[in-house]
């Protein structure tokens, strides 16, 4: 295993795209980080960087002590696991998994062993040493059973196994994955989680993994990385950003339901106002706020309680109400602003009632309207 | 009962259609089967229209394949030889050629490939008979004229037809396949020849079977480029054979050597039948 590091690296395509901007990270040896962000945030071009298929317009990257920026896909001693697990379908599973390592022999090894008469002991040892690393990989994937299959004759997620065999058998420095779980349904995804968050501890790999669902980013990194437009936002533990986002994006990105935003202005007492909203907020819990600053409040959803009207921040007609059986998520409407809260079930709360809420602001956020909407640091 | 109706007079067109289409091939077996009389007969239009053999005369073909050439039963051998030789050495060198060609239209980026895949499929609209001349002198100065260079040669360069199909079945192929085998510590040959040509399966029989059936049944080819005897392939041999015996007492003889030169490409064509009707279809819709 390996360490990977991103330094300030760039990708622009002809025609001028900038796809990735300055992108700087540093991917600890064994740790399972994860790419996350919108479709075209440059999530996908940075793992392709790494991979070796897309060559990089600045920048440099390293695996290990090595600097691989001109070194070749095959050459870079990682594996990749593809969105559609581009399993070769004229192969059988068993085949799919030593492609890459029948390739791998060595061949001026062979040349030697040919011209010494030790070529069919040689080439025995070689076919014995992959047979046992294919078994070895199916072993720990549970695919004993289908190696004389071919992949059409494989559900999704046996597939999606395959796909992760080939990588794991190659005992590669870095697993590369984009979006290996996205093809798959919801219960599907949710088990094979499960499993490579298993796999991570089992083998201890570095793993880098690229998808757009935030939740699953959340569950499976040790970090996470948001990208957007090309650059990265912010880069911590998923708690971290749950918890301390930099800006209204990350904010935003991270978390289901998303974020409550209320744009505003700070009124004499520290009162934030919003049209007909009007909420004190906790005295120096942001003490660089000053009195007629725009500012956009954020509340997450699971951070606000219902509450007796005279108790009320927010008073709203439920628009929509959600039962999710052990919650209820609730959308709530007055004039043009809009909230999302998600309280306890059995509230016996329907759509068209009336409702009042009250947010939790010691968890809740100040984003500046006018600094690149970054969050105004707490106390 | 309007849909009986429909399915009967449909039934009955293709019907129709098939007879009219097999009795040729079939008239020509019946014949080759005849007595020399009847064939005779049947074949001047004064006779039987011969829809049955009436005694089977298997001993037409030994007699007539013996009767190929100068030296008995050597015509035929070298015909047959020289046949099987330039037919596979074209089939094999159209579709490494054609499938390689249309994998670097494809997959390969490189400056004027969209100028250069044009100007390809622009060489289709040229006539053979424009190129005939050309070719046969390009070919005699290099000394290739009674060889079977100048017939198998020009194979391994590619056929414009089969190269833009390749390219439109590569090009249906996911990327993340080629990627892969990168990854995997394959160059581009490696791809094209582990990956890309067995997923070409269905492409790679057309070109194979309409490769063959050309070359098989080519005519003009050989006449031009080959003289001697020795280099005779069964479509000259053939001809050769209606020159010296083409009378109409001879005409059973003529048509047991016709049975036999067309046998491969039924026999190939029934046994390729499935993957070839496969690539048609997915041709016709992805293509």
């Amino acid at each position: 295993m390996a360490q990977v590091r991103l330094e300030s690296i760039g990708k622009t395509y002809p025609g001028g795209v900038r796809a990735v901007d300055g992108v700087s990270i540093l991917i600890e040896d064994g740790e399972f980080i994860v790419l996350v962000g919108p479709s075209g945030c440059g999530k996908s071009t940075t793992l392709r960087m790494i991979a070796g298929l897309e060559a990089i317009t600045d920048g440099e990257i390293r695996i290990g002590d090595r600097r691989v920026n001109d070194v070749a896909a095959r050459d870079r001693d990682i594996a990749m696991v593809f969105q559609d697990y581009a399993l070769y379908p004229h192969m059988t599973v068993g085949r799919n998994l030593s492609f890459g390592l029948l390739r791998r022999r060595q061949y001026s090894s062979r040349l030697r062993s040919l011209l010494s008469g030790s070529y069919r002991a040689n080439r025995r040892k070689e076919t014995g040493a992959i047979s046992d690393r294919v078994a070895r990989a199916a072993d720990v994937l549970g695919l004993g059973d289908l190696l004389d299959r071919h992949p059409r004759e494989l559900s999704g997620g046996q597939r999606q196994r395959v796909a992760l065999g080939r990588a794991i058998v190659r005992d590669p420095s870095v697993f590369l994955l984009d979006e290996p779980l996205s093809n798959l349904d919801a219960k599907l995804r949710g088990e094979m989680r499960t499993e490579l968050r298993r796999l991570h501890r089992q083998l201890g790999a570095t793993m880098v993994h690229v998808t757009h669902d935030q939740e699953e980013a959340m569950t499976l990194g040790d970090r996470l990385v948001v990208m957007k437009d090309g650059i990265v936002q912010q880069c911590g533990p998923p708690v971290e950003l749950y918890r301390e986002p930099v800006n209204r994006f990350v904010a935003s990105f991270i978390g289901t339901p998303e974020m409550n935003f209320l744009e505003g202005v700070i009124e004499e007492g520290g009162v934030f106002t919003s049209g007909s909203v009007r909420i004190e907020l906790p005295k120096g819990r942001w003490p660089s706020v000053s009195v007629g600053q725009q500012v956009t409040l954020g509340v997450r959803p699971e951070h606000l309680e219902r509450v007796a009207d005279s108790d009320a921040m927010f008073t709203g007609e439920a628009e929509v109400v959600e039962q999710l059986g052990d919650r209820t998520d609730v959308i709530l409407v007055n004039g043009n602003h809009r909230m999302t809260a998600r309280i306890a079930s059995g509230s016996g709360l329907r759509e068209g009632d009336s409702a009042s809420l009250r947010a939790d602001l010691s968890q809740a956020h100040l984003f500046a309207v006018d600094d690149g909407e970054n969050r105004i640091a707490t106390k | 009962m309007v849909r009986w109706t429909r399915r009967f007079l449909v039934g009955l067109a293709l019907t129709v259609g098939s007879v009219a289409m097999l009795f040729p091939l079939w008239w020509m077996l019946v014949i080759s089967l005849e007595s020399p009389q009847r064939a005779a007969a049947a074949a001047e239009g004064g006779g039987s229209i011969a829809v049955w053999p009436k005694d089977i005369h298997w001993s037409n073909y030994p007699e007539a394949l013996r009767q190929i050439g100068t030296e008995p039963w050597q015509g035929f051998l070298d015909a047959l030889a020289n046949s099987i030789v330039i037919t596979v050495l074209v089939v094999v060198g159209t579709v490494l050629s054609s499938s390689l060609v249309g994998l670097a239209f494809a997959r390969m980026t490189f400056r004027g490939r969209g100028p250069l895949f044009l100007l390809m499929l622009a060489t289709m609209m040229l006539p053979a008979q424009v190129t005939m001349i050309p070719l046969f002198l390009v070919f005699r100065s290099l000394g290739w004229i009674d060889t079977i260079l100048p017939l198998v040669v020009p194979a391994f360069f590619g056929s414009a037809f089969f190269i833009f199909m390749y390219r439109q079945f590569i090009a249906q192929i996911s990327e993340s396949l080629i990627e892969a085998a990168r990854i995997d510590g394959y160059g581009m040959l490696g791809i094209w020849w582990r990956i890309i040509l067995p997923m070409c399966t269905p492409v790679t029989a057309i070109t194979a079977i309409f490769t063959f059936i050309f070359v098989w049944n080519d005519f003009l080819g050989p006449l031009i480029y080959l003289h001697s005897d020795d280099q005779s392939t069964l479509a000259l041999a053939l001809n050769s054979f209606r020159n010296q015996y083409g009378g109409l007492e001879n005409v059973h003889l003529l048509m047991a050597v016709s049975v036999v030169t067309m046998i491969p490409c039924v026999v190939l064509f029934f046994a390729a039948q499935r993957t070839f009707v496969e690539g048609i279809g997915r041709g016709a819709v992805k293509g």
